[in-house]
């Protein structure tokens, strides 16, 4: 399957933007994925093995956190999954993070 | 330093007026330039989307877009051969400078940040910054200078660059 890879995170896979890897399930891809690329597992993954909490993974249209079988979702070549960091923000200097 | 082209940094400028007194966000299509030590230097803007502030809950200090939105934006980048290079947002009667909240929230290092300050409905000063560091854990922001192309504007055929100060609160674009 294809893996699209944000902006920021290119500078760890030699500055590709889609990695290809063999299907399996979610949890297999992302296995492989920080084997070819060691640096990516700090920047997507905690300490414990969580997904961090300002990455989005989108499988093809879905929120991987809504999916039935969430990473153990298997996959095919045809289906696509993309990293997403959230964007957010604003002005409030005044009060606490809400 | 972040290069735009008038009509983007207007048109920026311009959503934060339309909608104030509601922070508004977008993202900025374009390249990077990457310097020698592999960090990019240079984001090159070669269009903005606007996209929806999905905090309605409190849209007058908080923007947020929508994970679904920005694949969509990135797909579109990808088939015009751009990449993501920053985001836009602006402060309703805040000045032009990264909040706390902002740097918590930002993850995109090598991106831009550019907020423009909308006091009472209009545009005042915008700035940019640029996330830098290697991860979450050492990123900070700093100040980025903004050079505005106003290569065809009007009847004026001239490449004309407007370098803006880099001091946030010292000049008013």
């Amino acid at each position: 399957m294809n893996i699209h890879i944000p902006t920021p995170l290119r500078v760890y896979t030699g500055g590709a933007e889609t990695v290809s890897i063999p299907g399996g399930t979610i949890t297999d891809v992302f296995a492989a994925l920080t084997t070819q690329f060691p640096e990516l597992k700090q920047q997507l993954f905690t300490g414990e093995g969580k997904l961090r909490s300002f990455v989005n993974v989108y499988f093809n249209d879905e929120d991987l956190r809504y999916l039935p079988e969430k990473e153990a979702t298997p996959v095919s070549d045809s289906d696509e999954l993309t990293i997403i960091p959230s964007i957010a923000g604003g002005c409030c200097t005044c009060c606490p993070l809400l | 330093m972040l290069q735009i082209t008038y009509k983007d940094y207007a048109a920026l400028r311009a959503h934060g007026e339309e909608t104030y007194p509601h922070e508004c966000c977008g993202v900025l299509l374009g390249r990077s330039e990457p310097s020698a030590n592999g960090a990019p230097v240079r984001n090159r803007v070669r269009q903005i989307v606007r996209a929806d502030n999905t905090r309605t809950d409190s849209a007058h200090n908080r923007y947020n877009i929508a994970p679904q939105e920005l694949i969509k934006i990135q797909r579109h980048a990808r088939t015009l051969g751009l990449d993501i290079v920053g985001f836009y947002h602006s402060h309703p009667d805040h000045p032009a400078q990264w909040s706390p909240t902002d740097f918590a929230e930002a993850h995109w290092i090598g991106c831009s940040y550019v907020i423009t300050s909308v006091e009472q409905g209009k545009a005042s000063i915008t700035n940019a910054f640029l996330l830098i560091g290697s991860s979450e854990e050492d990123k900070r922001f700093t100040d980025q200078g903004i050079e505005i192309d106003v290569q065809n504007i009007d009847a004026n055929p001239a490449r004309v660059k407007a370098k803006l100060p880099l001091n946030p609160q010292k000049g008013k674009a």
